[in-house]
C-alpha cells in the first residue's frame, strides 16, 4: 500500500465521479451506459482469466462456465427466491469460487492442451446442467430479472477485481504463481506449493467470473444457457491474449478495444465478424505477445526502473 | 432391451464414431507435428462439404467430388499455414491457438457472407441401400462406406508417417524441429505437407458427412469439429490409431447414453465427463505416451 | 526498430479497416433526414448461432419496405429500415435495442427473431415507450408476463404463440388421424420447440391420448439414429417433432430409412424450401405441419409475394421471411391508422389491429397483443405442401 496505489485509486474515483455526473446529467444516453456495463463485465472476466492463464500459466478455456454459475445462482436468489441483490451477488461469487475449487483440484494433474480441453469440458457440462434443468427455465433461461446493476456497481466491481488481483500478483503469492508458470518443476524444487497456487488462481479467478456473471444477469434482463457456451470462453480468452497475457493493463486495454470494435462494427453486420477475425489474426501475427505484452504500464508512472513482470513465455 | 436392439445401437454408434474419427485424423496429424490445436480444422471441413455440394450440383459423382474437395481443402490448408501459422512458428502456443480461432471465425463468417447462413440440402449422389443383417438389425451402404473410408485412410496415414520419406521427415520435425533442420530436412515443406494431408482429410470428411447427413451450412463444422477434437484427445492427440479409437469410443458412448430412456439430454454431458475422467487417470489420453518432463 | 515498424503497420491496418467499416451504409432506406421518413429499427440475429433466422427475416422486411415505398410510402412518408445485428446474444440484443432507440431514434422496433433475444429487448421497449413488434418470437410470456400477470404494453407479435400450434396439432392428431399414442421429440436447446411440445402434450392427453416417450435432441445435431431406433421399438402412431427444418429434415430422413412409417408432425419451423432437399420427397409423405399459410396457395396475394421474393432473392421464402414481411406491413398499417409517428398513437394502433390482411392470413391482435389468426394444417405429398384443414383459433 504505497503512495502510488492511493494515487491510482484517487484517479479512478475521479473518473467514476465524472462519469456518474455525466449519467446523472443525462449527457450520456442509455446506449453508452449499456456499453460501459458491458465493458465492465468483460474487463472483470478478462482480468480474472488473466490470473489463471496469464500469471499462473494454467491454460483454461472454461471461464464462461464460472460466469454462468455466478449469473444463475444470483438470479435464482433474487428472482426465484426474492433475496436482495447484494446477497445474491455474494452467493453467486461464492458458488463460482466453489466450482473453481472443484474444477481446480482434479485438473491439477493435467497440463497445457489437456488441461484446456478438460476445462472446456467442465464449462460445457455446467452449461448442459442449466440447459436440462427446468427450475432455471431450460433453454429459455431465466427472464424478467430486475435491472439492479448500474454504473456504480460495475465500477466498484471492476475496481475490486483489479485491486485484489493486482495485489495478489504483486505479492509473494503472485511471484510464486509466476514461478509456477515459468517452470513448475523449478518452482516445486524451490519449495513452492504448486498445487496450492494453482488452486488459489482457479478459485479467485472463478470468484470474479461469477461476479461478472451476476452483474450481467442483473443488467441485461435475462440469462440463457447459450450465452455461456465455449464460444464465450474463447471470447474471454481472446481479450486476454490480445491485450497481453500476464499484463493487467494490457488485458484491460485489449478488452476495451475489442468490445468497442465489436460495437462499432454493428452497423455492417455482414462484415462484422470477418473484420473482427482479420484484426485478431493480424494482431497475433504482428504483436504475438499481445498489444501490451511485456509492457508494464505502471512503469510510465514510476520514476526510474520498471518492474518487468508482464509478458508471456513460450510453453515448453 | 433385446440383443438386436443393443447390436443396432452399436452399429449406430460405430457409424457416427467413424465420422468423428475421420475428422479427428486430420486434427491429430497436425497436432502430432507442430503441437497446434488447429481450431480451423472444423471449418476446413465445412469448405470441403460445400465444395462437394457444388461439384455434386454440377453433376459430378462421389469419387470426383471427393477428389476435388480434398484438393481444394489441401490447398486451403497450405494457404492458412503459410499466411497465419508460419509467421508464428516460434511464438507461444496460446498465440497460435488464438490465431487458429481467428482463422476459424474468418472462414465461418466469409462463408456466411458469400453463401448465406441458411442450410442447403445436399444432392443425392450415392444410391443408398439398406441391408438387413438379421431380424430388425440393419446397416446401410453409407454407414459402411464411412467406416471403410476411415479405416483405409487411417492405414494409409499410418503408412505415410511410418514408412515413407516425408513421414520420416514429419516425425523428425515433430521430435525436434531445430535438429531436423540441422539434419537437412526442409521443415517448412514438411509442415506444409502435413497441413495439406490433414486438410485433405477434413475435406474428405466434409463430403462424406454431407452425404450421410444431407445438408450444408457455414457453421456445420463447429460441433463435429469440437466432437472430433474430443475424440482425438480421448485417444491421445498426435497418435493416429488413437483418433480412430477415440472417435469410435465417443460415438458408442453418445449412442449408448441416448439409447437409455430419458437420458438423451445428457449425451454431451456424459461424453465430456468421460473425457475428463480419462484425462485425470491417463492424462495424455488412452494411447498417449507419458512423457517424462526434463528439468 | 523492427517491432515499432510492425506496430505502425498494424495500427494502420486497424485504422483502415475501422474507417472502412464506418463507410458501410447502415440504413437501407432512401433518405436519412428524420422528418420525412418513418424509421423502423430491426434488431435481428444477423451473425452468430441463429444467423439463418435473422438474415432470412431481414430479407422479408426489406422486400416489404421496398414495396411499400414504391407504392408511395405511408402517410406520404417513406419507410426506412435501420438494421442492427445482435449477434444472436441476449446481452447484445438489449444493447442493440437501446442503440436503435437512443442513437438511431427509430419510431418502431422490430425483432428479434427468436424468443430469447426478444426477451432481452422487451424491457427496453417498455422503459423507452417505443412500440416493438416481433415477427417470430413465439414464447407466450413475451407479450404478457404470466408470472407477474402483467401486459407488456409496448410489445406485440405477428406470429402464433407456442401454446396455439401445439394444441392445433394435438387436436389434429387425435381427431383427424385418430391417433391414440404419440412420441414427442423436442429440440431441447430451443424454447420454441419446448413450448410447442408442452402444449401438444397437455392437449393430446386431455383428448385421451397417451404420450409413450419424450425425447430430446439439440440444435445442430445431425445423427438421430440412437433415439429413433428406440422410438421404433415403441411403435407410436404419431411422432411430434416441433423443431426447425435443418434438424427435422434429417430426423424425417433417418426415421424413414429406418423403416418408421408413423405420421411425423411439426409446426411452422418446418416451413422452408430446404426441408424437401434435406429429407427427400418420398420420405416426407405422411408428415403434417401447422403453418400460417402455404406457399402453394393460389391466392393472388400469396402468389405475388412468392414471385416477388423469388425474383429478388432467388429462393422460396421460409417461415421467418414471410413473418418478417407481414410484420412490416402490420407496422405500416398501424402507422397509417395512427396518422403520425407519435409512439403512443402507433402503440394504440398496433393494439387495435383488426382483420389485417397479410400473406399469412387475416390477423387481429387480442388483448394480450397476440395475433388471432387461423392456422392451416398442411400435408406433404411428394415434396409439395398440400392443404389439409384449416383451424380457427
Amino acid at each position: 500500500m504505497n503512495k502510488r496505489f492511493f494515487i491510482g485509486i484517487a484517479i479512478s474515483l475521479v473518473f467514476y465521479g465524472v462519469v456518474q455526473a455525466l449519467i446523472s446529467g443525462e449527457i450520456l444516453n442509455d446506449f453508452y451506459i449499456d456499453t460501459l456495463v458491458m465493458l465492465g463485465v468483460n474487463i472483470i472476466l478478462a482480468v480474472s482469466l488473466n490470473l489463471i492463464n496469464g500469471f499462473t500459466g494454467q491454460f483454461s478455456i472454461g471461464h464462461a462456465g464460472f460466469m454462468s454459475i455466478g449469473a444463475y445462482v444470483s438470479a435464482i436468489m433474487t428472482t426465484n427466491l426474492g433475496y436482495s441483490f447484494p446477497l445474491g451477488l455474494l452467493c453467486g461469487c461464492l458458488a463460482a469460487a466453489v466450482a473453481g475449487l472443484i474444477i481446480g483440484f482434479p485438473t491439477l494433474r493435467l497440463k497445457g492442451d489437456y488441461l484446456a480441453i478438460a476445462t472446456l469440458g467442465f464449462g460445457e457440462i455446467i452449461r448442459i446442467v442449466w440447459l436440462n434443468n427446468d427450475y432455471v427455465g431450460g433453454a429459455a433461461g431465466l427472464n424478467g430479472i430486475e435491472r439492479v446493476t448500474n454504473w456504480s456497481w460495475i465500477f466498484f466491481g471492476v475496481l475490486v477485481a483489479v485491486v485484489v488481483i493486482q495485489n495478489i500478483v504483486k505479492s509473494t503469492h503472485g511471484r510464486a504463481m509466476i514461478s509456477v508458470r515459468e517452470n513448475e518443476i523449478a518452482a516445486e524444487a524451490m519449495g513452492i506449493n504448486v498445487t496450492k497456487y494453482k488452486v488459489i488462481a482457479f478459485v479467485v479467478g472463478a470468484f470474479f467470473a461469477g461476479m461478472a456473471g451476476a452483474f450481467s444477469a442483473h443488467y441485461f434482463y435475462g440469462i440463457a444457457p447459450t450465452s455461456y457456451n465455449f464460444m464465450k470462453s474463447f471470447e474471454i480468452l481472446v481479450f486476454v491474449v490480445l491485450g497481453g497475457l500476464g499484463s493487467t493493463a494490457g488485458t484491460i486495454i485489449g478488452t476495451i478495444l475489442l468490445t468497442l470494435l465489436f460495437t462499432y462494427l454493428q452497423d455492417i453486420p455482414e462484415w462484422r465478424m470477418v473484420i473482427y477475425s482479420m484484426i485478431l489474426i493480424l494482431t497475433m501475427i504482428f504483436r504475438p505477445k499481445g498489444l501490451l505484452g511485456n509492457v508494464d504500464v505502471t512503469k510510465f508512472f514510476k520514476k526510474g526502473g520498471a518492474s518487468k513482470n508482464g509478458g508471456t513465455t513460450t510453453t515448453p | 432391451m433385446t440383443f438386436d436392439y443393443i447390436v443396432q445401437q452399436l452399429i449406430n454408434g460405430i457409424s457416427i464414431g467413424s465420422i468423428y474419427a475421420l475428422i479427428a485424423l486430420g486434427y491429430t496429424m497436425v497436432y502430432g507435428i507442430i503441437k497446434l490445436i488447429n481450431f480451423a480444422h472444423g471449418d476446413v471441413f465445412f469448405v470441403g462439404a460445400y465444395t462437394g455440394y457444388f461439384t455434386a450440383k454440377a453433376g459430378l459423382g462421389l469419387i470426383l467430388s471427393l477428389i476435388i474437395a480434398m484438393a481444394v481443402c489441401a490447398l486451403l490448408g497450405v494457404i492458412i499455414e503459410r499466411l497465419a501459422y508460419r509467421p508464428l512458428r516460434n511464438a507461444a502456443r496460446i498465440v497460435i491457438l488464438i490465431t487458429a480461432i481467428g482463422v476459424s471465425f474468418l472462414l465461418e463468417n466469409l462463408g456466411i457472407v458469400t453463401l448465406g447462413a441458411q442450410a442447403q440440402g445436399f444432392p443425392d449422389i450415392v444410391n443408398k441401400s439398406t441391408y438387413t443383417l438379421w431380424g430388425d438389425v440393419t446397416i446401410d451402404s453409407i454407414q459402411l462406406i464411412v467406416l471403410v473410408v476411415t479405416v483405409v485412410l487411417m492405414a494409409v496415414l499410418q503408412y505415410v508417417v511410418h514408412r515413407t520419406k516425408i513421414g520420416k521427415a514429419m516425425r523428425a520435425v515433430s521430435f525436434d524441429m531445430e535438429a531436423a533442420r540441422l539434419m537437412g530436412i526442409n521443415v517448412d515443406t514438411t509442415i506444409s505437407a502435413t497441413f495439406a494431408i490433414g486438410s485433405a482429410l477434413a475435406g474428405a470428411a466434409g463430403v462424406v458427412f454431407a452425404i450421410m447427413y444431407p445438408s450444408v451450412d457455414p457453421l456445420m463444422g463447429v460441433i463435429p469439429g469440437l466432437k472430433a477434437f474430443v475424440a482425438a484427445v480421448l485417444g491421445g492427440i498426435g497418435i493416429i490409431p488413437g483418433a480412430l479409437v477415440g472417435g469410435l469410443l465417443l460415438g458408442v458412448v453418445e449412442t449408448g447414453v441416448q439409447s437409455i430412456p430419458g437420458m438423451s439430454l445428457w449425451r454431451d454431458g456424459v461424453a465430456f465427463a468421460i473425457l475428463i475422467l480419462i484425462l485425470i487417470f491417463k492424462p495424455t489420453g488412452l494411447f498417449g505416451k507419458n512423457v517424462r518432463e526434463k528439468v | 526498430m523492427m517491432m515499432s515498424k510492425k506496430f505502425i503497420a498494424v495500427t494502420a491496418v486497424l485504422t483502415a479497416t475501422t474507417a472502412l467499416a464506418g463507410c458501410g451504409s447502415k440504413s437501407t432506406g432512401s433518405s436519412s433526414s428524420n422528418g420525412d421518413t418513418i424509421k423502423i429499427g430491426a434488431n435481428l440475429e444477423l451473425t452468430g448461432a441463429v444467423a439463418a433466422f435473422g438474415t432470412s427475416q431481414l430479407n422479408g422486411i426489406k422486400l416489404a419496405m421496398e414495396e411499400i415505398n414504391s407504392a408511395g410510402g405511408v402517410n406520404g412518408k417513406k419507410l426506412e429500415v435501420v438494421s442492427a445485428d445482435n449477434a444472436s446474444k441476449k446481452d447484445e440484443s438489449t444493447r442493440t435495442a437501446t442503440k436503435l432507440i437512443t442513437e438511431d431514434k427509430v419510431d418502431v422496433l422490430m425483432g428479434a427473431a427468436i424468443s430469447g433475444d426478444t426477451f432481452a429487448a422487451v424491457e427496453v421497449a417498455n422503459n423507452k415507450k417505443i412500440p416493438m413488434l416481433t415477427p417470430s418470437a413465439t414464447n407466450d410470456d413475451i407479450t404478457f408476463d404470466h408470472k407477474k400477470n402483467k401486459l407488456n404494453d409496448y410489445v406485440f407479435r405477428a406470429c402464433f404463440i407456442d401454446s396455439f400450434q401445439g394444441k392445433v396439432m394435438a387436436d389434429f392428431s387425435a381427431d383427424n388421424l385418430k391417433a391414440k399414442n404419440a412420441v414427442i421429440y423436442t429440440d431441447n436447446s430451443s424454447d420454441y420447440s419446448k413450448g410447442l411440445a408442452k402444449s401438444f402434450k397437455s392437449e393430446f392427453e386431455s383428448k385421451g391420448g397417451k404420450i409413450v416417450a419424450e425425447e430430446s435432441y439439440q440444435t445442430k445435431d445431425t445423427d438421430f439414429k440412437a433415439v429413433l431406433t428406440r422410438i421404433k421399438t415403441l411403435n407410436p402412431e404419431v411422432i411430434w417433432v416441433p423443431g426447425y427444418y435443418e434438424e427435422v429434415g434429417k430426423i424425417v430422413k433417418q426415421a424413414r430409412e429406418m423403416g418408421i412409417t408413423a405420421a411425423i408432425e411439426g409446426g411452422d419451423g418446418w416451413d422452408a424450401p430446404q426441408l424437401v432437399d434435406i429429407a427427400g420427397k418420398e420420405n416426407l409423405n405422411n408428415t403434417f405441419i401447422s403453418n400460417h399459410y402455404t406457399s402453394e396457395d393460389p391466392d393472388p396475394k400469396v402468389r405475388k409475394f412468392i414471385d416477388a421474393f423469388k425474383a429478388k432473392y432467388n429462393t422460396v421464402p421460409d417461415a421467418m421471411a414471410v413473418l418478417g414481411y407481414d410484420a412490416t406491413y402490420m407496422v405500416a398499417d398501424a402507422v397509417k391508422r395512427a396518422g403520425s409517428t407519435d409512439k403512443e398513437k402507433i402503440k394504440e394502433a398496433l393494439a387495435n389491429t383488426k382483420n389485417f390482411e397479410g400473406v399469412t392470413g387475416k390477423i387481429s391482435l387480442d388483448k394480450n397483443h397476440d395475433p388471432v389468426k387461423a392456422a392451416v394444417v398442411l400435408e406433404y405429398k411428394d415434396g409439395k405442401q398440400t392443404f389439409n384443414t384449416k383451424v380457427q383459433p
